[in-house]
């Protein structure tokens, strides 16, 4: 079944990395005893381990290479969804199932639990926003929690300067954030791929930047405390009941947003989105306006960021830059990409399986960021299109005028 | 008389210190198929390119002139979306599909200049909005059948026949309902049933009374295809004139095979 030669080859590979890994895991400095600590049993677990995912990854590759009606499996897996999606009934029975656990979800379990889940939740709206613009229009945009922060930092500062209610600036703060994005738009505009993705990086480090450096105006570092909670026609709540009510609030804003994003999908926008991503040069030559295009794609993706970033000063009644770093952006962008770029449903798995995952192995926490890696290295290898990827190719069947 | 539809004069396009075209002259008359032939790196796609915005040319005029009308429009320093929208539409010599879009929603990117739903249109997707993408999606199946592709409407575009694939390009450049068609080597990499069908089909649309500039190698198609044909070679114009008188123009056929040495 496994050649010597892959026995070997095995074995290389695990000596290679004992060596990569020695480092870090064999020594140990003990900074009071001024000792090093030799932890030579870890490097033949290490040596043990790597052969052993090697002879399995193998044994994958040789069943996989009998079995050639194994990957058809995966296929049936998501046609099956996406058959439940085409259908209206069972799209319908689909739809009420998830409506019923969303409502039911904080009755069943604790507080803690809802808290995460409207985090979750949270992540969804952004990964939705950011779609538009990676998943849609294919602009790369590795700074996106800069509309984050610009919306919560306008609700925050509002509230404390003028009092302002949640309600009163969650429009005020999608806009300030789709103005932003027009902002950054203007400059990229010539950009594409790599170069794009640095400038965007760039963008979301300056806002960071000067929201941790320009004290007078953003309080620095020990960020703004005391924002309200949203509130609803002046009635108080307890700590639980505002949970409770930022949560349904949050479902609200996920419905709305699902809604509105499948309406542009579809509509001659989404479509030239779409071909913006896929040729820009024949784009243009189809008479789709380059500049305009990918401003309106970059404004509303961070419409939906600021939105969510005035709920999530609002949720925390607490905000620091340090909520708003790369890694921020990262998170929002394996999103798009796990979840399977320009498809809704997928962004929303990909959203709940990469927030709630780590809130549920918190045993794993050290070693959250390795298994973030490892899930999108593995994503990249063996699907790339993302967990569910979209369903565009059918949808306009029935349209078909007779 | 046919009134001119296309009217370049002077067209110069410098790259640096190579001038890759040299004061060219060009017109395209109503209901006309105009070719455009010339060795490799004669200039012909750069042509293409400067007339269509993707380059702006150093010197020159091109204006086009609506047939219903006889203002001119001046068609440079115009962006490329800006050419198609003023009725200029070309498809392209290396096959520039939407590779993952349908069959449809490719020619329905064609209509994309001549509809205008936006932002506020698509969310709330108001009865003018419906109507529009309706009319939409009849126009571009309608071209699909037209062009013998209704059947791969819902097929992704990279999925399609070699031969397919190029039709396609001309159905989306007919969906943005050109004055004047620019085919740049529409036949290129098609065998010859390929080319006697194209031959067909580019009949069919002139029939229509469309007018189109073809850049193209196979001299068999221009023949049969051309009512003039224009000649370049490094950047010039080295002849024009009617097929015939192409055939046997002695300069025409010096640039392509070469002159005679003497002995």
């Amino acid at each position: 079944m496994v050649s010597l030669k892959e026995l070997k080859k095995g074995l290389l590979t695990s000596l290679w990395f004992v060596f990569l890994t020695f480092p870090i895991i064999v020594i140990k400095v003990d900074p009071i005893q001024r000792t090093v600590i030799w932890r030579w049993q870890n490097a033949l677990y290490m040596a043990l381990g790597t052969f052993g995912i090697y002879l399995l990854v193998k044994y994958y590759q040789h069943r996989k290479e009998n079995q050639p009606s194994r990957p058809k499996n995966t296929e049936q897996t998501e046609s099956f969804l996406h058959g439940i999606l085409q259908k209206p009934l069972q799209r319908k029975i689909l739809v009420g199932v998830v409506a019923t656990i969303a409502v039911l979800f904080p009755h069943f379990f604790s507080t803690y639990q809802t808290n995460v889940m409207t985090t979750a939740l949270m992540y969804v709206v952004l990964g939705l926003g950011l779609n538009i613009v990676v998943g849609l229009a294919g602009l790369l945009d590795l700074g996106f929690v800069a509309f984050y922060a610009v919306g919560a930092y306008t609700y925050a500062l509002l509230n404390l300067h003028f009092g302002l209610g949640f309600w009163t600036v969650l429009p005020i703060g999608g806009l300030i954030a789709a103005m932003f994005g027009v902002l950054l738009g203007f400059p990229v505009l010539r950009l594409r791929g790599d170069y794009l993705a640095i400038v965007t990086l760039g963008f979301g480090e300056i806002i960071r930047l000067i929201l941790e450096n320009w004290g007078k105006f953003s309080k620095g570092p020990s960020g703004i405390s005391n924002i309200s909670r949203p509130g609803f026609l002046g009635m108080e709540f307890s700590l639980e009941q505002s949970i409770l009510y930022t949560y349904y609030l949050m479902i609200l804003f996920v419905i709305i947003t699902i809604f509105v994003v499948n309406r542009l999908q579809d509509s001659r926008l989404g479509r030239a989105w779409i071909a913006l991503r896929e040729d820009e040069i024949a784009c243009q030559a189809m008479g789709i306006d380059k500049r305009k295009t990918k401003l309106v794609a970059f404004s509303l993706g961070a419409f939906w960021a600021g939105i969510v970033g005035v709920m999530f000063a609002a949720k925390t009644t607490f905000i620091n830059p340090a909520s708003f770093t790369f890694l921020e952006s990262a998170i929002i962008l394996s999103i798009v990409v796990l979840g399977g770029m320009g498809s809704i449903i997928g962004v929303v798995f990909g959203a709940l399986i990469l927030i709630l995952m780590p809130e549920y192995l918190r045993a794993l926490s050290e070693y959250r960021m390795l298994a973030f890696g490892g899930i999108l290295v593995c994503m990249m290898i063996f699907r790339p299109q993302g967990l569910i990827s979209n369903i565009r190719r059918t949808y306009r069947f029935e349209k078909k005028p007779q | 008389m046919k009134q001119s539809i296309l009217q370049v004069t002077g067209l110069t396009m410098d790259f640096g210190g190579i001038r890759a075209l040299n004061s060219l002259d060009l017109d395209v008359k109503s209901g006309e198929i105009v070719a455009l032939i010339g060795p490799n790196g004669a200039g012909k796609t750069t042509f293409f390119n400067c007339i269509t915005g993707i380059y702006t040319p150093t010197a020159g005029d091109i204006f086009l002139t609506p047939p219903d009308s006889s203002k001119k429009i001046s068609l440079k320093g115009l962006k490329p979306n800006q050419v198609t929208e003023k009725g200029l539409a070309r498809t392209f010599q290396n096959i520039r599909l939407f590779a993952k879009m349908t069959v449809l929603e490719n020619v329905m990117i064609g209509r994309h200049c001549r509809t205008k739903a936006f932002v506020f249109g698509a969310i709330f997707r108001t009865a003018a909005t419906r109507k529009e993408e309706k009319s939409i999606i009849e126009t571009s199946y309608a071209i699909l059948e037209k062009l013998g592709l209704a059947e791969f409407a819902n097929e992704f575009a990279d999925n399609l026949p070699y031969g397919a694939q190029r039709r396609l390009e001309i159905a989306r450049a007919l969906a943005t309902e050109p004055l004047l068609l620019l085919l740049d080597e529409p036949a290129a990499g098609m065998n010859p049933q390929e080319t006697i069908a194209l031959d067909k089909l580019i009949k069919k649309i002139s029939l229509d009374g469309q007018a189109i500039l073809l850049i193209e190698h196979d001299m068999q198609l221009v023949m049969s295809l051309s009512d003039r044909i224009f000649v370049m070679d490094y950047g010039k114009k080295i002849a024009q004139g009617t097929p015939a008188e192409i055939r046997e123009n002695p300069v025409v056929i010096k640039a392509y095979l070469g002159e005679e040495v003497d002995a």
